[in-house]
């Protein structure tokens, strides 16, 4: 039998997992796509919840994170195309000007 | 019907305002400027004449005009109020009179000068205070005056700022004042509160004439008082110790040295303690502290005065000699004499200063002519001036036989009175008299070594120069002979009665009795002494100024080559009194380097030191903080992201495992 703690801890190893990659991974890419990984992972909670407790409102809020992602993934990907306009890279190690 | 005593100062007031708002801009004749100061202290006259027969006439002598409340705290009630009484109203005619004449006769000396607007404006202000200090009804209203004048003073002792001792002159006569002024707001306020404790809270002068009794005669806090007070008076009225700065006052232009530091700001002092005499005269010890130090002041102003080659400074010290005078008759219960004298002082010492200042005015020009730098108020470059300048020489020598106590003439009949009640008054002394003879002597010695030096003698001034010397214009002889026609007749206003064998009355006294008559009933204060002792004195005291004369002639015009003869052999002596017997130097080393020291110390050790140390520790603190701490902004990312999960973890972790 599968029951909502099945769901909720498949979101919060899928939610770690994004974690994990957005620390450590060096392409800009990667780490866009590990975000969007977290995302997914926090929908998947807000649905099994809101499934679980017979309440809409979760899956309303899903619908507007994944039109928020959306939106997200053009602006990000279009960042990208900047970026390596301007460093012939996409490794955020080359993206350090602010700092001390 | 005294309700418009309010116009007397509100005249000069508008004078100063429009001089010194538009002057610069807007008149561009001296005589329009020079016209509307004058005419704003003669109004300020007029309206005085005609209170003062208003009250000559008046059964009743007090008058108290209230203008509405000033502030109320607590118990204390103060009042926009004037006091009209004969002894405010004798003051308003000296301020006022006075006060035309050497505004009429800045129109002459001041002519050309750069702030002619400026001057004018100063000097309706000084008007303005003085009016203000001599009608005040309650100490608060007085001490407006008492502090206006001191500005007024200090802004013209620096009129001529850009020289460097002008303006050092004009800082000294402030801080000297300050401390004076000091001393009488301590008076006032410990009167306030002990006269409040006995149930009474006021400021007022005639409540506080009516209620000093209640402090207790000769009890230690009307001692306190009257001391704090009379601090305050030698600071104003130029006595030992806070005289020196009078001297160097001169600094500033004549008519100013003719009006404030000779004929009425200086004179605050003695017309301070005439308007408390209630309480003065309940403490018999500050009354003969202020009979020494006036008798000291006057003896040591006046050796000093032998030295000196300055026209003028021979005048300051004549002026702080005979301030002493005054302050002589208020120690000894005199106080009609001390008023007397401060008007018939008022007559010739103006005159003598405008006198000089006439002289000073020629020479310069003179000298200018020439392309000379002599000094201009040097006698020693003077001499001979009596057929240049007749009028001057006139009216001069009126004044210097006047200040010598000459018969017949104004001083006589004051320093007279005055010596008479040293010598004879319940609080005199035989020591006071003493002192006083001799300084009379003195006062008529240097007084004629100046008019024989600058007048008499063949004329030693550059031959350059020595025939442009002319006698001054009319607006500065009129003034000169109005006041030596004064300082000649003035004195018969008050003429004792032993030689009064046409029985006019001594008119002072008698007008003055509202003022003074019941303190000096109520404490026993009257010279007793015979017609015949009282006669004596008055031909010792001729024979005294007349020795003083002698003296003096024969040092300076028989035998002109005696002075120097004598400062050579005295060489060690008359550098000392020349130097003012190291008077300032010993302040200087006292009080003025002390002082100086411990700024610089609070300056450069605990301002540089603690201060700044103290601030700038800290900042120090932050800058090293903040530069280990600015590592962590890497510019990586993802360090940032690490940071907030970091953040999460603990936020989350301290809430789940609480």
């Amino acid at each position: 039998m599968i029951t909502v703690h099945h769901y909720l801890v498949l979101g919060a190893i899928l939610f770690s997992l994004g974690t994990f990659g957005v620390l450590t991974r060096k392409n800009a890419i990667v780490i866009f796509m590990c975000i969007e990984l977290m995302l997914n992972a926090v929908n998947l909670t807000f649905i099994s919840l809101s499934h679980y407790l017979g309440n809409m409102d979760g899956q309303i809020f899903v619908l507007f994170i994944m039109a928020v992602a959306a939106a997200e993934a053009a602006v990000g990907l279009a960042l990208m195309i900047a970026f390596f306009r301007n460093r012939e890279s996409i490794s955020v190690d080359d993206f350090n000007l602010l700092k001390w | 019907m005294y309700d418009n005593l309010w116009l007397i100062p509100f005249f000069p007031l508008v004078g100063s305002i429009i001089n010194g708002l538009f002057g610069k801009r807007y008149f561009k004749s001296e005589k329009v400027i020079g016209g509307i100061g004058t005419l704003a202290v003669a109004g300020s006259f007029i309206v005085s004449l005609k209170y003062f027969f208003q009250l000559l006439a008046d059964t009743e002598k007090v008058h108290e005009v209230v203008y509405g409340s000033w502030m109320t705290v607590g118990q204390l009630q103060i009042n926009w109020e004037l006091l009209l009484d004969p002894l405010s109203a004798l003051m308003l005619l000296v301020v006022t009179g006075v006060g035309s004449l050497i505004h009429l006769y800045s129109i002459g000396y001041m002519h050309g000068e750069v702030g002619f607007y400026r001057f004018f404006s100063y000097l309706n202000l000084f008007i303005f205070a003085m009016l203000m200090l001599v009608l005040g009804g309650n100490a608060l209203v007085m001490f407006i005056g008492w502090e206006g004048v001191g500005l007024c003073s200090y802004l013209l002792i620096g009129y001529y700022f850009e020289k460097k001792s002008a303006g050092d002159a004009a800082k000294k006569a402030f801080v000297v004042n300050r401390i004076g002024d000091f001393g009488f707001l301590l008076g006032l306020l410990t009167l306030y509160w002990t006269l409040g404790s006995q149930g009474v809270w006021t400021i007022n002068f005639v409540k506080i004439g009516e209620n000093a009794h209640l402090l207790g005669t000769g009890s230690v806090v009307v001692t306190a008082i009257t001391l704090l007070f009379f601090l305050g008076a030698t600071g104003k009225s130029a006595q030992i110790p806070l005289y020196t700065w009078l001297p160097d006052a001169m600094e500033g232009p004549t008519p100013v040295s003719a009006l404030i530091h000779a004929a009425t700001m200086v004179t605050a002092g003695v017309y301070m303690i005439a308007r408390m005499n209630g309480l003065f005269a309940m403490a018999p010890e500050t009354m003969m502290t202020i009979a020494i130090v006036g008798a000291a002041t006057a003896l040591f102003a006046a050796t000093i005065g032998f030295a000196q080659n300055d026209i003028k400074r021979v005048l300051a010290y004549s002026t702080v000699s005979q301030l002493g005078f005054m302050f002589m008759a208020m120690g000894v219960g005199a106080f009609t004499a001390g008023i007397f004298h401060l008007m018939t002082h008022a007559f010739f010492k103006a005159c003598l200063f405008l006198g000089s200042g006439s002289v000073i005015h020629a020479m310069h020009h003179a000298l200018h002519h020439a392309h000379l730098n002599d000094d201009a108020q040097d006698m020693r470059n003077m001499g001979g001036l009596r057929k240049k300048m007749p009028i001057t020489w006139i009216t001069y020598g009126v004044s210097c036989l006047a200040i010598s106590g000459m018969p017949f003439f104004a001083g006589f009949f004051s320093k007279d009175e005055i010596l008479w009640w040293t010598f004879a008054s319940t609080r005199g002394s035989i020591w006071v008299w003493g002192v006083g003879s001799v300084a009379a002597c003195m006062t008529a010695f240097y007084m004629f070594r100046s008019l024989y030096m600058t007048f008499h003698g063949p004329q030693k001034t550059n031959p350059k120069a020595k025939d442009h010397v002319h006698e001054s214009p009319w607006v500065i002889t009129l003034p000169l002979v109005v006041l030596a026609s004064l300082a000649t007749i003035g004195g018969l206003i008050g003429i004792p009665h032993v030689i009064d064998v046409a029985h006019v009355g001594n008119k002072l006294e008698h007008f003055l009795a509202p003022v003074f008559e019941h303190t000096q009933k109520t404490y026993e204060i009257a010279a007793h002494g015979s017609a015949s002792t009282e006669i004596l004195l008055m031909v010792g005291s001729v024979l005294i100024g007349l020795t003083g004369i002698a003296i003096a002639s024969w040092m300076y015009m028989k035998n002109p080559a005696l002075p120097g003869k004598f400062t050579a052999k005295f060489s060690r002596l008359h550098r000392t009194v020349f130097n003012k017997w190291y008077i300032d130097e010993l302040y200087d080393f006292l009080f003025v380097n002390p002082c100086k020291s411990f700024g610089l110390f609070l300056w450069k050790g605990f301002d540089v030191n603690v201060v700044d140390g103290v601030v700038n520790g800290v900042g120090r603190v932050m800058q090293l903080f903040s530069a280990g701490l600015r590592y962590i902004q890497s510019g990586f990312v993802q360090n940032y992201a690490m940071g907030m999960v970091i953040g999460v973890v603990v936020i989350v972790g301290f809430y789940v495992l609480r």
